[in-house]
This record gives C-alpha cells, structure tokens and sequence, in this order.
C-alpha cells in the first residue's frame, strides 16, 4: 500500500540529477537523488513541480521507472513538442540541477513482489515505463512470478530500454518479450506494421484460466482497445489494470 | 486525440493532499448506474477547472474536485460510497 510507504502528509522533496541517459531521440532517462525518499512499489508516479524566477510554477505527473532503491528514482519523460515542462526536462536539465518531487502516489496500477499470479504487461509507447519498473521490482527480487511484456511501439527506434530488454529476457528466467511495431518494422520482420490486435494478446498474453494479473499503459485510445481485447477474451475485468498517459500539456 | 480523459490513478496525488490514505485504490460505487469499480478506473477529465472523474460504466460524475488558493473542494455526490482499504 502506498500509505505503508508514506505515513502522514505528502510533502514536496528536493532531487538533483545524478546522471541522464537517452533512450531515444526524444525521451531521456533522468537519475534522481532525492533525499527522505521513501521508497515505493512498481507502477507509482511522482508529481514533478518546476518553479521559473519571477515565481510561476507549473507540474506534471510522471511513472518512475526504476524499481526501489534507496533514494534513488529513475524518470523517463518523453519529450512533448511545444510541452511547457518536458522540453527542459529532456533537453536542458543538466546533471547537479534542482527539481522538487511530490510522492510516491497512486497505489492501484501497481504490482507487488508478493504477487503470485502469472503477470501480463501491455504498453503502448511511453507507457512502458511503469511496466518497466515491475520488470525491474520483479528482478530486484528474485521474484519467479512469470511476466510477459507485449511492447507496441512506433519504429523500432523508438523502443525504451532496448539494450537491457534484451539483456533481460536472456538473463531473467520467466520473462518473455513481444514487440509490436506500428509505423515501421524492423528488416527481416515477418509481417508489416500493425496495431495490437487480438491475435496479439492471444498469443503473446497468457490463457484467462491462469487468472493473470493485466497491466495496460499507453495512450487512451490504445489502453481501451487492449482492455477490450483482454475482457472479449475472457479475463476478468477485476484483474485488468489500466493507466491512461494522456495530453498532460506536456 | 478526440476523447482526452486519463483516468482515476490522476488523482493519487491531488487527492494524497488531501487524505492520509490513497483513496484511489479504494472501491467507488456510482451513484447513477451502480458500477462497482476503483476509483483508479474513473475517467478523469482535466481540462475542466479542476478534476471531473466520470463512472466508466455510465459516464456520470463520481467525483469532482478543485483547488482554489486556501481549499480543496470535493464533490462525492455521485458516488454512493467509497470502500478504502485499511
């Protein structure tokens, strides 16, 4: 529960960077230390306040990436164009600078290392992120609940995480990965780009009478046309979790 | 995009200044229609002033809730009750 990880008010924080890494030419991974963070599940978001000099001030809401590790909280924030926040968090925000953290919030699209039941994770372009915090919280420990991630991304350009992706799926036993492109394929792809479809979830997602737990991320439209493909197959509603990424204004 | 809702896990935070406990894991019933869901699964509107969260089922408002300067202003009258889990 998140009220086990933060007891009382929630209070604003203080994080510098400590480092960034591009994961794609627009969306970059910042590594924050933030001093009294408490700590949190995979799945949980933080509200990320930036104040100018002359006092406005303005937030937005994003997925923490990383699985919990002391003080340390990893953000990937796509860059939205003529975004008022995320154009300076990607581009300018620079390694030592300041940004005030509110959280961890948000304690029903997550998944807990005690989880026993098998785990389907769907996104749909950023929204791998939280999904990618459970990847990393399942890792982190030691935990054999089999995942599979179904990945639907633009290009392949455009995938998060790609190199320890890969790295995950040779190394983490139970964890198996499906990449749906929807503009263009890699060479040597069996089929031309296409949006996730019910063979998709069919046969990349696990059988309802596993009774897995369904994590769904991504653009609206996308999360209720997957959400609708789980249910039309048979999962129940109950265990379908949903988290829309909408136009936040960036 | 033509329908921009997000959706209840939006409120964890404004609504975190207000309760000591997260309120969108809790189960909300809706006052219209009867559906039982998390308020995680509100379809939450933003553009309004303020936040309008709508029953996924029937699209009434559950919730609605503003900040002004020195209040929070929650509206629950579309929700029948809210079951939170202790």
């Amino acid at each position: 529960m998140a009220r086990a990880a933060i007891p009382g008010r929630l209070t604003w924080r203080v994080g510098k960077l400590a480092e960034a890494r591009a994961e794609t030419p627009t969306a970059r991974t910042l590594v924050l230390d933030v001093p009294g963070w408490p700590g949190h599940l995979a799945g949980q978001h933080v509200d990320v306040r930036l104040t100018a000099e002359d006092g406005y001030s303005t937030q937005r809401s994003y997925s923490i990436a990383s699985s919990a590790d002391g003080e340390r909280v990893e953000l990937t924030i796509q860059a939205v164009p003529d975004g008022e926040v995320s154009p300076y968090l990607v581009q300018t925000f620079s390694p030592g600078d300041p940004v005030e953290l509110r959280g961890p919030v948000g304690g029903w699209f997550v998944w807990r290392t005690s989880g026993m039941d098998p785990v389907l994770l769907i996104a749909g372009g950023s929204g791998i992120v939280p999904l990618m915090a459970m990847i990393r919280a399942r890792r982190a420990a030691g935990s054999r609940v089999p995942f599979r991630l179904i990945y639907s991304v633009r290009t392949p350009d455009d995938v998060y995480y790609a190199d320890e992706l890969r790295r995950r799926v040779r190394d983490d036993a139970g964890l198996d990965v499906t990449f749906v492109y929807t503009r263009a394929v890699p060479d040597g792809w069996p089929h031309p780009p296409r949006r996730v479809g019910v063979a998709d979830v069919n046969t990349n997602g696990w059988p309802p009478a596993l009774t897995p737990d369904c994590y769904v991320c991504g653009p609206t439209a996308f999360v209720e046309t997957v959400a609708d493909i789980l249910v039309a197959l048979g999962h129940d509603p109950r265990r379908v979790r949903t988290e829309r990424f909408g136009p936040t204004g960036g | 995009m033509s329908d921009p809702h997000l959706d209840g896990n939006a409120l964890a935070g404004p609504l975190r200044d207000v309760f000591a406990v997260d309120v969108t894991a809790a189960t909300s019933r809706c006052a219209s229609c009867g559906q039982v869901g998390a308020v995680a699964a509100l379809h939450v509107y933003a553009s309004a002033p303020g936040l309008v969260a709508r029953c996924p089922g029937c699209e009434e408002v559950v919730l609605r809730m503003v900040r002004t300067p020195d209040a929070a202003w929650l509206d629950l009258r579309g929700a029948v009750s809210l079951r939170i889990p202790m």
